[in-house]
């Protein structure tokens, strides 16, 4: 089995991590913007793990791992905000979070 | 390389579906079938124990927590953005994507990757090189993951 290059992984994750982007622009769902976050989190992911490969070293890989340790983090506190921005403000619309606007 | 084509596609259609489903429930399952098409394109670049651990960690543990808030939340649709802001968000991120490929193109990349021993990307070759190389970086993801953890106590508890 022949292998794919390295410009299409590439291709890949900066196409994955632009659809990331445009999610984190387009919804309006706090929920759906911290997926979108966990897109671009795996697109990023994946250039690492193919220069990893391309290279030949191992430090990419381990790097997602620690990709992966800061992505959990990130969603377990995310989530825990949301659950208590939603208690307060019954929504999950970012509109709704401007107690900080001038 | 066909393997390769078959899953670019079909993450790309999925992750496309995050973004455009109005269904908080869908967009997560959508995510949850992106995040498995990646654990199997981290296997076809030699990367067993991150694909591995992709599934358990991505798809079994963030999927879950995620589902579990939309379940406690059990959200109102919200509406959605007028289609200005569609058309906004779209451009953007093309833009954004233009500018990459613009970039990766003009770099010169290596073509083909070395030839690497069976035990490339293993649990044992990841474990040396994670504590000997990364040993200050491991200690300080786990008082991350310490912080995170009471952070999430602290904040998802209800006051009194």
């Amino acid at each position: 089995m022949t292998q794919a290059p390295l410009e299409y992984y590439l291709m890949l994750g900066a196409l994955l991590f632009a659809i990331g982007v445009a999610g984190v622009i387009i919804r309006r769902d706090v929920i759906v913007i911290l997926m979108s976050i966990e897109l671009m989190l795996n697109a990023v992911n994946l250039t690492f793990i193919a220069f990893a490969r391309f290279l030949g070293s191992l430090q990419g890989q381990v790097i997602v791992f620690f990709v992966m340790t800061v992505a959990a983090a990130e969603a377990v506190v995310g989530l825990a905000i949301i659950i208590s921005v939603f208690r307060h403000r019954e929504s999950l619309d970012p509109r709704d979070m401007q107690l900080l606007k001038g | 390389m066909i393997v390769f084509f078959i899953l670019a596609i079909a993450s790309i259609v999925f992750s496309v579906l995050i973004v455009a489903q109005r269904n908080v429930v869908h967009c997560a399952m959508a995510l949850a079938a992106t995040l498995f098409i990646l654990a199997v394109l981290f296997l076809t670049l030699d990367a067993p124990m991150l694909g591995i651990l992709q599934i358990i960690v991505y798809a079994g543990a963030i999927m879950i927590l995620i589902l579990f808030v939309i379940m406690l939340l059990n959200p109102a649709a919200i509406e959605a953005r007028p289609a200005a802001w569609w058309t906004i968000g779209s451009i953007a991120a093309a833009a954004l994507f233009f500018q990459f490929a613009a970039l990766l193109l003009r770099v010169p990349l290596p073509s083909a990757g070395p030839a690497v021993p069976d035990s490339f990307g293993g649990p044992e070759s990841i474990a040396q090189t994670l504590f000997t190389d990364f040993t200050l970086p491991f200690e300080v993801a786990s008082v991350l993951l310490l912080v995170a953890i009471i952070g999430a106590v602290v904040l998802a508890q209800r006051q009194r």
